[in-house]
């Protein structure tokens, strides 16, 4: 803890921290956008902190809040066995700036982060959609997207085909919600 | 004639679909290959063929019904992800895991890397030409598997290991069985090595193949076998212990070339280190007792005995069942050493009985990401090769 405590003030003095978020021994910040790419190229290149690995680059949905997105960057250093977690948070025009340029393999976690989330980013080389299907239209990992999704598939036997229609389900996705009186 | 030339200069790539029913293509890979004669100078691959939703699925899912979908990304290192998992809700729930489960934990988690270098090495083999091998290690995860059906009573997806310790107790004589396999299954290893390490075909295929530097691995993110091959000693396991791992002595393979034969080698050098750890486990157990599981009634279920004794439990039971516990806000990275690498979770709970975000971090994604570089100028069959060492899982790549 102290340790963390100590990181933290140096961090700060040298790139501009938005928040800090501890966890147990973990240390995620938030930076805004503006200086996420230079605060990005810093902790890599920096030689007290070489956080060279990107672990993975998460969406988040923050539904309900005025900064709807959030894309997290798990960075390692192999070096200083140490971990740190990069967070930016994205309004409502879900628009991002792409690290490919610091991170190469930024690349397919952005694709994937645009795929889910529909969070664009800027200056990304390749921003195509990745894990759903081709012709695919919605962003799934929002969550306003429904779990059983619109739309469904099945093969025709008839026309020779796959066709596309929307989902029809004979009962609903039943999510519980209990209640529990002693709280 | 000066014509004529022109026009074959102009048809100079040519594109080929690998995949997806390419059965080197490890599953549902769908590569699209630009061909300079045999030459490869790009390769796009199209995943996302075997996306099941499994994140969307799991912020639906209470954190104990979400565990078995852990089994199902990588469906060969089924137990080292709800492993993975379940420390991420145990460090969200601040639980602490009794002595004998880790050991529990970390015994199952070494069969689990036995099991997947395995297939690994085998499926490697069998991509590359070689038959035999193939089937020597898939009689070998036979009997590996059969230790997870002791444990479980699953061959494969297992659920075993769950936040707050293990599920069962294990059978009588489990230990015993897997000591002989422990004495036994080296004799295997040296007979799979005695076909491939130093057999002609097999080195001229994988040496010098698919070259990683050191700088170049960590810059594609690469993990696990992948960064050891490069040179870089870097082991989860010891660099960052979980569970009982500190407790035991082990080494770690590295590589010097960074090629697809060095990745083979490290492969089957894991393996014997596991079954070094597998034996110390044994050792330690002797000594070791207690409870399986944390003797929080909240996190995990009661045991049988004390349901027909004490309504206490059988609230406990119901409430576990139905309606889940709920974690405090908060949220964690968790990353272990998988067999293919560094597996991640990062859990984001709300203080509800669900996940809020539930983000998987597969090492198979950062490794076929780099597949374009890898392959770059190297022939079409030295794809396989490079496939092969990498390890692919689509069930984890995918989600």
């Amino acid at each position: 803890m102290q340790g963390i405590l100590k990181s933290i003030n140096t961090l700060k003095t040298l790139i501009p921290l938005y928040a800090v978020y501890i966890f147990s021994n973990e240390l995620s910040i938030i930076i805004s956008k503006d200086y996420f790419i230079a605060s990005m190229k810093f902790l890599k290149n920096h030689v007290n902190y070489q956080y060279k690995l990107l672990s993975c680059v998460s969406g988040i949905d923050l539904l309900g809040r005025i900064y709807r997105y959030c894309v997290a960057y798990d960075i390692l250093s192999v070096t200083f066995n140490n971990r740190i977690r990069i967070k930016t948070l994205i309004g409502i025009d879900a628009l991002a700036i792409s690290t490919v340029n610091v991170f190469k393999n930024a690349n397919w976690w952005e694709r994937e982060a645009w795929d889910m989330f529909g969070i664009f980013f800027q200056g990304h080389p390749d921003l195509r959609r990745i894990l759903t299907d081709y012709g695919f239209e919605g962003y799934p990992l929002r969550k306003d997207f429904p779990l059983t999704g619109f739309v469904e598939l099945r093969y025709s036997d008839k026309n020779k085909k796959i066709i596309v229609e929307p989902v029809n389900l004979a009962q609903e996705y039943r999510l519980y919600q209990f209640r529990t009186p002693w709280e | 004639m000066l014509k004529r030339n022109k026009h074959l200069n102009e048809v100079k790539s040519f594109t080929v679909n690998f995949g997806p029913q390419h059965p080197a293509a490890h599953g549902v890979l769908r590569l699209i290959l630009e061909l300079d004669g045999e030459v490869v100078k790009r390769a796009d691959p199209h995943i996302g063929l075997l996306h099941r939703g499994t994140e969307k699925l799991i912020e639906y899912k209470t954190y104990l019904q979400a565990l078995p979908y852990f089994d199902r990304l990588d469906y060969v290192s089924m137990m080292a992800q709800e492993h993975t998992y379940s420390l991420a809700v145990e460090k969200l729930a601040n639980i602490q895991v009794p002595k004998k489960a880790q050991y529990y934990r970390v015994m199952f988690l070494e069969i689990t890397r036995i099991l997947n270098h395995l297939l690994a090495v085998g499926c490697h083999a069998m991509d590359v030409g070689a038959m035999t091998p193939f089937m020597w290690a898939f009689e070998e995860r036979e009997k590996l598997m059969e230790f997870y059906e002791r444990a479980s009573g699953a061959r494969m997806h297992a659920a075993y290991i769950r936040p707050g310790g293990v599920a069962f107790e294990l059978p009588q004589g489990f230990f015993y069985d897997l000591y002989i396999f422990i004495q036994q299954f080296s004799l295997r290893l040296d007979e799979i090595e005695e076909l491939l390490s130093g057999n002609r075909i097999w080195k001229e295929r994988l040496v010098s193949i698919g070259v990683v530097t050191s700088e170049e691995a960590v810059e594609f993110g690469f993990s696990g076998v992948m960064l050891r091959g490069s040179g870089l000693p870097w082991d989860l396991r010891q660099a960052q212990p979980y569970e009982v791992y500190s407790n035991l002595s082990f080494q770690i393979a590295v590589g010097v070339a960074g090629d697809c034969y060095d990745r083979y080698l490290i492969r089957v050098m894991e393996m014997r280190q596991s079954l070094n750890i597998l034996e110390q486990i044994l050792n330690h157990l002797s000594h070791v007792s207690g409870p399986i599981k944390t003797v929080n009634n909240k996190f995990v279920p009661p045991y049988r005995f004390e349901l027909k004794k004490s309504m206490e439990a059988v609230i406990d039971h119901f409430k576990y069942y139905t309606e889940g516990y709920k974690l405090k806000k908060g949220e964690t990275y968790i990353g272990t050493e998988a067999p293919k690498g560094e597996f991640g979770v990062y859990l984001i709970s709300n203080g509800t009985e669900r996940p809020y975000r539930c983000k998987i971090k597969a090492p198979g994604f950062n490794h076929l990401q780099s597949l374009n570089d890898m392959v770059y100028n190297h022939l079409i069959a030295d794809v396989v090769t490079i496939i092969g060492t990498q390890d692919i899982v689509f069930g984890e790549i995918d989600r």
